[in-house]
């Protein structure tokens, strides 16, 4: 690895831990966010030279903090400061803090926070995620305007309003409590796992651009559950995530068109992602504390435990979104789960299961593909010709749309005489 | 005489890493693997899974379970075993067992990402 290379991983992976620590000192962002920085370019000329400090953060927030100090007492000598400005004039200089408060649970709490201010409930979604990519993974606007397919002038303009709206939020900066601190935590886990969608939900042609989003937050995952180590609900959406990812190189023909699951070539899934979700799952079963993202992610599992599709325990994944539906009653955990009922109990038990959500899944893509599947199933073709239409027509991606497309080209095989097939 | 090489680093410094950086660690890794191997003196190579994957069960009486790595400093490093199982619980399971034949101290079980048998000739 070249100087700078290795150089920008360090940085990386100190970020969170020290633009945490400086929002905690300064309570300001934008002030937090400079020092930061300020500190970084510091960096990129010492660390060639002296080689890299042992505690990459802690250096970081030292050298960000006196570097912002300074420029604090050079604007004092031209105006004074404010006299509430009680974060600033009470920060001293004692070194000996700093070391004790970075060996100290505290930065804990800092990480937590730094991503916490991101998922602001006023916040839209989109912008939560672009807020967190920015200020706790660091990523340029121009590597999120990429991820976002958008200009960065307009991705610029998205964060600087998150800011701002973050800023007017006073999120508190006292240690939170127990009750505030698991509240937190799910707020934070919900953003990982947009951020995680974010690039899972790509189609084929953005999928590689997208990728990026996914890897990140593996990565806020690890280190959220690195911080929190006896939560199950962590463990669980961490291993969602691995799971998931670990399938995404089989995701896509190369003319970028979904590959559904069974037909996935599944020597392309990555074991070592699958092995740590695994791993991960057997650690929060433990716990006896089931939550939304354990079941999600046993449900990943019992996939990825599945050498062909044909071994997989549908019966065992049926039970599961049992539980989800009891947890998180949706009209699409039902919908998924009656994709497992189909394979355990035929598709008419599916079909009745699926029947009652039509009112509130009239505009929803899935529920047309999937009904379409069952009705084919059934061989009621007209009507699955009819329900295939309506989700081309409700299609959010070109992939998904040519996924329907195939299924209709198949229904038109099946109604020729055999002469078609065998000409296949 | 055998040696055991234990492998120290900053995990969040190594997350880091892109997968071309890593891939190009371990290419460079491999290449002086390679030639112990030739050797015949080259044992299993382990890379180990995140700690976040680990858990630790602390060998008193009765045995305790704790999620994540052995993080105290005040006891040393002593052996290890590379056992296969198909689950946490299996493991669990032998842990207790080498406890109980061999109680205080703690075992950090820990998932292995990559193995390589390798064969020393003796």
């Amino acid at each position: 690895m070249t100087d700078t290379a290795w150089i920008d991983a360090a940085l990386t992976s100190a970020r969170p831990q020290a633009v945490g620590a400086l929002l905690r000192y300064f309570r300001d962002l934008d002030t937090a966010e400079e020092a930061f920085q300020n500190a970084s370019l510091r960096a990129l000329k010492a660390w060639p030279q002296n080689g890299p400090p042992r505690d990459a953060a802690a250096w970081l927030i030292m050298v960000g903090r006196n570097a912002a100090i300074d420029e604090v007492r050079r604007n004092r000598r031209q105006q004074p400061l404010p006299e509430d400005d009680r974060a600033i004039s009470d920060l001293g200089d004692a070194e000996d803090e700093i070391a004790e408060r970075l060996d100290g649970s505290h930065y804990r709490d800092d990480i937590l926070r730094l991503l916490f201010i991101c998922c602001h409930p006023e916040l839209p979604p989109t912008q939560q995620i672009a807020l967190a990519l920015r200020i706790v993974s660091g990523l340029s606007v121009k590597q999120i305007a990429r991820a976002f397919l958008v200009s960065e002038a307009a991705m610029e303009q998205r964060i600087t309003r998150a800011k701002a709206r973050v800023a007017e939020a006073n999120v508190p900066f006292e240690t939170p409590g127990a009750v505030e601190r698991s509240e937190r935590l799910a707020a934070v886990a919900a953003m990982i796992y947009l951020i995680f969608n974010e690039g899972y939900s790509a189609s084929g042609d953005t999928a590689d651009i997208r990728k990026p989003l996914c890897e990140e937050a593996i990565r806020l995952a690890r280190l959220l559950l690195r911080l929190f180590q006896s939560e199950p609900e962590i463990m669980g959406l961490t291993a969602l995530l691995l799971l998931q990812h670990a399938r995404s190189d089989a995701r896509f023909d190369r003319d970028g068109a979904l590959i559904l699951l069974d037909d996935q070539d599944r020597s392309r899934w990555n074991q070592k992602l699958i092995a740590e979700g695994l791993a991960l799952i057997d650690k929060a079963m433990r716990h006896r504390a089931s939550g939304p993202y354990q079941i999600q992610a046993a449900i990943a599992a019992l996939h990825s435990r599945a050498a062909r599709p044909e071994d997989t325990d549908w019966q065992q994944i049926d039970l599961l979104y049992g539980a989800l539906e009891l947890m998180q009653p949706s009209p699409v955990v039902t919908l998924n789960r009656a994709v497992a009922v189909s394979k355990v109990r035929g598709p008419e038990a599916a079909l009745e299961m699926i029947e009652p959500l039509a009112p509130r899944l009239s505009n929803y893509f899935h529920f047309f593909g999937v009904r379409g599947a069952f009705l084919m199933q059934l061989g009621r073709n007209e009507e699955a010709r009819v329900a295939f239409d309506r989700a081309i027509a409700l299609a959010n991606t070109s992939a998904e749309a040519a996924h329907i497309r195939m299924h209709l080209d198949k229904l038109m095989r099946d109604s020729k005489p055999r002469d078609a097939k065998a000409g296949k | 005489m055998l040696y055991a090489i234990l492998c120290y680093h900053d995990e969040d410094f190594v997350g880091s890493w892109s997968k071309e950086q890593d891939q190009e660690v371990m290419k460079k890794l491999t290449v002086v693997q390679d030639k112990l191997a030739k050797q015949g003196r080259l044992g299993p190579v382990a890379r180990l899974l995140p700690t976040t994957a680990a858990t630790t069960l602390r060998k008193e009486n009765p045995p305790l379970v704790l999620d994540g790595p052995y993080a105290e400093t005040k006891e040393q490093l002593l052996g290890f075993y590379l056992i296969d199982c198909n689950n946490l619980d299996e493991a669990l399971d032998v842990a207790r067992d080498l406890g109980a034949a061999n109680p205080g101290g703690a075992y950090e079980i820990r998932p292995v990402g990559m193995f390589v048998p390798g064969g020393v000739a003796k």
